[in-house]
């Protein structure tokens, strides 16, 4: 097979075969972080709902509905394709996806894409479950998907390079515990940072997380914590870092290929 | 009239080098498989074999030196080359998430096929599958997982395919199923490359054999010249008396089979324990009994062992692991007397 007669036949079946292997286990990658968010939903709206100030005219179970959808799909996002990696290369199926003649960059948007499906699908159902316990708006539509995307797409990555550089199962759980869940935790998922001390707000500020927690929250209620196209610049970059970082990884063979 | 060009090689590498750190898992390594050739690769544990595959898979980078299959380079040309190929990796791994056929069609996938179902069920009936093909792949034995890589190895017809230790721990009905399957392909053209640590396996089915030791070859031969390479064979004799001083040159070590054969009382060595004599030529063997009978010997048992791969193969080891000595001392030898002359200087 001559290098101009190539088709994108194996990065599709790459991409099919990721999504295949969470629906199959659907109920661990779907429902159950459905079911986690719906939990913190229903335990913090019912102690902060009218204790906490957030944007005005905007219910506190109203505000935190989209920051939870957000909040799980940037996680299913990391954990599909950090754990798919991780798995494979502890267990050596690896080398399935090694032989092939596919380059980097298929590679890449096969893993990615599946991510960002599982992500958006956590989201998705999250927000058709928990729509109706909350007066919620659709002020931006197109804002609400871009921002999805957006969010899904870095995380997909960030759990590629994650999936990369762990070469046991405990440390991409390190890499999820200590980076990937203080950092969605501390995005202003369940508070307006315009409540925090000054010195929280300037660290808020450094944390990507919370712009594209932010500019989704944006899509709802037509208003943020900062402009919207900050929000959008500082997620345009870290994909655009993230991705190139995966994909030098990739392209070098790092962990992958001795 | 433009002369036609010769068929590239179905893989040939050319002064191929892999280092880890300080250690050298491939030293140099050059040698050529023509297409449709059964080839041998053979050598003991840590000679460099899977490094050697692992390049020419794409799995690992070499140092320097160059690998191609049929005449794509691996790094420049890796989709003609990678598409060209088929491997059968050594670990039993598995997905866990999918059937047989499942994995078989997600295989077919990669490598740009689609619609593969007739090749995919011909593979499944050759390599007696087809009754697992809706298993999931946790499910299968040891011995269907084995069969199971063979096939993904050729659900894209690879012109060439190598099997790296495919039998290793197989039962005997799964090696000769998968020996007969694999000698129809190579019967249809496929070049075959395959490592194994079942030397009988490999004297029986390879052309031409490479055996390497320490990431270098040291052997590249038709197997039939490589086995007459070392004519004649061994004497093995059970003596009630001592060997004659005239014979002692002649003696070699019991291979591990005779030294395992049934415990005997006596000691290793001692009166009555298995010696064993090299028969450089068979003619020589009338002068060797004639002696043992003149020196009182009574011959208790007796066999005539011909030469084959194994004894090639230990024979080969042994001088070459001589020779590293040999280089080694020199080296020393050599060192000590610049040191010295250093000293000197100084």
């Amino acid at each position: 097979m001559p290098q101009s007669s190539w088709r994108p036949i194996g990065m599709q079946t790459l991409l099919y075969k990721e999504l295949l292997r969470f629906w199959k286990v659907s109920v661990q990658t779907v429902l159950a972080p459905v079911l986690t968010a719906l939990l913190y939903l229903l335990v913090f709206a019912h102690v902060l709902e009218g204790r906490l100030d957030v944007f005005p005219g905007v219910g506190y179970t109203a505000f935190l509905i989209p920051g939870l959808v957000m909040m799980s799909v940037l996680q299913n996002a990391f954990a599909n394709s950090s754990s798919s990696l991780i798995q494979s290369k502890v267990t050596g199926n690896l080398i399935f996806i090694l032989l092939p003649p596919m380059a980097p960059w298929e590679l890449f948007l096969a893993y990615v894409g599946a991510a960002m499906v599982r992500g958006l699908a956590v989201g998705a159902v999250l927000l058709a479950v928990t729509v109706w316990f909350a007066d919620l708006h659709f002020a931006a539509p197109g804002w609400i998907l871009i921002f999805a995307i957006l969010g899904s797409a870095i995380l997909g990555t960030i759990g590629l390079i994650g999936g990369i550089w762990a070469e046991k199962f405990d440390q991409i759980a390190a890499f999820q515990n200590f980076i990937v869940m203080p950092a969605t935790f501390l995005s202003g998922v369940f508070y307006s940072i315009h409540g925090l001390p000054p010195f929280w707000q300037t660290v808020s500020h450094l944390n990507p997380f919370f712009y594209m927690v932010d500019g989704f929250r944006h899509g709802f209620f037509g208003v943020s914590d900062v402009a919207l196209h900050t929000s959008l610049s500082v997620c345009l970059v870290t994909l655009i870092v993230s991705a190139t970082l995966a994909m030098r990884l990739l392209a070098s063979g790092y962990r992958l290929r001795n | 009239m433009g002369a036609s060009l010769p068929a590239p090689a179905a893989l040939e590498v050319v002064n191929l080098v892999k280092r880890y750190g300080e250690l050298s898992a491939l030293d140099g390594v050059t040698l050529r498989v023509e297409q449709g050739e059964f080839f041998g690769l053979l050598g003991p544990n840590g000679a460099g074999k899977t490094t050697l595959i692992s390049i020419i898979a794409g799995l690992t980078r070499a140092s320097s030196g160059r690998a191609t299959v049929m005449g794509h380079d691996v790094s420049s040309d890796f989709r003609a080359a990678r598409a060209a190929l088929g491997v059968v990796p050594q670990e039993l791994v598995f997905d866990p998430f999918f059937t047989v056929r499942e994995v078989l069609r997600l295989q077919s996938g990669y490598f740009g096929l689609r619609r593969n179902d007739a090749w995919i069920d011909e593979i499944l009936d050759g390599l007696g599958l087809t009754s697992k093909a809706n298993v999931n792949m946790r499910a299968l034995s040891g011995g269907m997982k084995r069969r199971v890589l063979v096939a993904q190895a050729l659900v894209h017809r690879p012109p060439v395919i190598v099997l790296d230790e495919p039998t290793a721990g197989v039962d005997v009905e799964l090696r000769q199923s998968l020996w007969e399957f694999v000698r129809r392909l190579n019967a249809q053209g496929h070049t075959i490359v395959l490592t194994t640590h079942y030397l009988e396996e490999a004297q029986g089915l390879c052309g031409r054999i490479a055996m390497l030791r320490s990431g270098r070859v040291i052997a590249l031969e038709a197997t039939a010249a490589l086995i007459r390479r070392f004519a004649g064979g061994r004497l093995v004799l059970r003596l009630s008396g001592a060997l004659p001083s005239a014979l002692e040159p002649l003696r070699v070590p019991p291979t591990p089979a005779q030294a395992a054969t049934p415990a005997d009382p006596r000691q290793s060595g001692g009166p009555g324990a298995l010696t064993v004599l090299r028969v450089d030529h068979y003619a020589d063997v009338e002068a060797m009994l004639a002696a043992l009978r003149e020196a009182g010997c009574v011959i208790e048992e007796m066999e005539l062992v011909h030469t084959d791969l194994e004894d090639v193969f230990l024979r080969l080891m042994a001088e070459d692991a001589q020779s590293d000595a040999g280089r080694v001392k020199l080296g020393l030898g050599l060192g000590l007397g610049v040191a010295a002359g250093a000293g000197k200087l100084a």
